[in-house]
């Protein structure tokens, strides 16, 4: 056997509510309790009685007609990250059209965070955020590796692009009537 | 009000934001007693899901008391403990009258393809969460449900989510008296999976996933077989080995998008984000299920594509099934189930910490540490 064998053989019924909700007939069902199709439903486009103001820019879906009776409010597009946002509500959710440039603008959106804090007077804490504390205080050694890695491979990066650069400027070697 | 505060991959904090407001007159305002950290969140964490704003609130677990209610609650009156289902929902429209209350067609603008979830970014409705002193909890009328006097809020807590998410996952996988179950990922949700499976009648239950001390856990909690997968050359041929050739008769695959044990899929579906996560727990499913069986998937994917071999599904005539969790319709069961000692949600917690150190306790469950199985967050406001 590939594997350690920690495990021991138990009796099922000892379990306590052993079999309690065996369903003979979910095999294999349907999640839904109460199934009908849109056709027999005679309220398929049923809508709660209010729906929440729009006082905030929603970005909505073009595969549904409207925008739902209520919506989250907590960080309406703003910025760059925000036009993105905007062009990829203008394609459906079966486009990667729709779903790439979202996540663009999430990685602008944090650069966007990160200029705001700055702006604000605030530098973020990047050490505190990330719970480095917990790595520190329980994985202490494979942390100090990883981190002497970055390092290593961060250094190793620089060290060879300036190395290519001065190449770059190496002089061009003439002869003595100055033809190259 | 304090609350959680996203600044990008595996960046968060604990700062100062405005108290949420009544929108609707069906919302609610709730004062948050215990919130938990999920699997699922380090999809948000980990910057993989799509819209996630930086400056959102995550927290799709929380428990807490009624402090403010719209013109139009009726269900529920200040003072009330309620838990609050992950998912949000109207109870009206088409779907939610079928009992799927996971996918609410009124409750998120932004997205089609997933119903909204608290505090799991705008492709999920753009709603703030619960790791928070306070949270906006709309169709109040709907979701929350009064916590019963004598249950524990680290109980209750569980319910919202855990517990349910779990149930569904076994109840999907169409267990039938005496069947063999496998269930990849020893996370609280898998752990749960494995608990429930017996509920349904199962015969055998197993476990598998890479941390041996999660295994453990699971093997006590969960009375399964766990195995390491990091212990096999290919765990497909062991499920089959030790299910005399056949395969698994259900498997649910409680992983999603962060599964580690394939490195082309590590690769592509979580450092390159060329797949929406990493699917090798779905693919071991597919492969290591019987002709004819059933996978259940609980494990939370992005809406983009994902490398899986659907010609297996085909070719062995399987039945695939997966939702996010109905948790309104499950929870009567549940409570009672809880009420009568026959499941100890509980029993997951294994980590105590005040809001004021989320980002200590996203690190902490994401990288695993100090034998992490589920982190319960106490806003400042919790003792009051």
């Amino acid at each position: 056997m590939e594997t350690k064998q920690n495990n021991r053989p138990i009796d099922p019924k000892q379990i306590k509510g052993w079999g309690i909700d065996a369903d003979p007939k979910n095999d294999p069902t349907y999640p839904m309790r109460q199934r009908m199709n849109v056709g027999q439903d005679p309220d398929s486009k049923h809508r709660p009685d209010h729906l929440q103001p729009e006082n905030t820019e929603v970005l909505r879906s073009i595969e549904r007609p409207d925008v739902s009776a209520v919506f989250g409010t907590p960080a309406p597009p703003v910025g760059l990250s925000g036009l993105i946002r905007r062009a990829a509500f203008k394609y459906s959710e079966n486009e990667y059209k729709h779903w790439l440039p979202l996540i663009v603008a999430d990685r602008v959106g944090v650069v966007e965070g990160i200029l705001s804090d700055l702006a604000h007077g605030k530098l973020p804490n990047i050490w505190a955020e990330k719970g480095y504390d917990m790595e520190w205080k329980y994985n202490r050694t494979a942390f100090i590796t990883k981190l002497a890695t970055i390092g290593a491979v961060t250094a190793g990066v620089v060290v060879w692009l300036s190395s290519g650069k001065k190449e770059k400027k190496r002089p061009v070697k003439k002869d003595y009537l100055g033809r190259f | 009000m304090l609350a959680m505060d996203y600044r990008g991959p595996k960046r968060v904090r604990a700062v100062q934001k405005p108290m949420p407001e009544i929108k609707h007159p069906q919302d609610a305002i709730v004062r948050v007693l215990r919130t938990c950290i999920c699997g699922s969140d380090l999809h948000l964490y980990n910057g993989n899901v799509p819209d996630t704003r930086v400056g959102s609130t995550f927290g799709h677990e929380f428990v807490g008391e009624i402090v403010e209610i719209g013109a139009d609650v009726t269900k529920v009156k200040v003072g009330d403990r309620v838990l609050v289902p992950f998912n949000i929902a109207c109870g009206e429209c088409h779907f939610c009258r079928q009992g799927m209350f996971g996918n609410c067609n009124e409750s998120n603008t932004e997205s089609t393809a997933v119903g909204a979830i608290f505090g799991y970014s705008h492709t999920a409705g753009g709603y703030n969460g619960g790791q928070a002193e306070y949270a906006r909890v709309p169709y109040a009328n709907v979701g929350p449900t009064i916590i019963p006097p004598d249950m524990d809020l680290d109980d209750a807590v569980l319910l919202t989510d855990v517990v349910p998410t779990g149930y569904q996952a076994a109840e999907m996988a169409g267990i039938q008296t005496g069947d063999t179950v496998v269930v990849f990922g020893a996370g609280p949700i898998g752990i749960m999976a494995a608990r429930c499976a017996w509920l349904f009648g199962a015969g055998r239950v197993i476990i598998i996933d890479q941390e041996d001390y999660r295994l453990e856990f699971a093997r006590n909690y969960s009375y399964c077989e766990a195995y390491n997968f990091k212990e096999m050359n290919d765990p497909v041929v062991f499920i089959k080995k030790i299910t005399d050739w056949m395969g698994a008769d259900c498997v649910i695959d409680a992983v999603g998008a962060e599964a580690a044990g394939n490195t082309m899929q590590t690769v592509t579906g979580r450092k390159l984000l060329l797949q929406a996560g990493s699917a090798t727990a779905l693919h071991w499913a597919i492969n290591s299920v019987k002709k004819g069986g059933v996978v259940s998937i609980v494990g939370v994917y992005g809406p983009t594509d994902n490398l899986v071999p659907i010609g297996n599904m085909m070719n062995k005539g399987l039945t695939i099934r997966g939702n996010q969790t109905s948790v309104k319709r499950l929870l009567p069961r549940l409570i009672e189930h809880v009420q009568n000692g026959i499941l100890n949600p509980k029993g997951l917690i294994t980590h105590r910490l005040p809001l004021e150190e989320v980002a200590d306790g996203y690190r902490m469950f994401s990288a695993k540490l100090d034998n992490c199985i589920k982190t319960v967050l106490m806003p400042p406001t919790a003792n009051q």
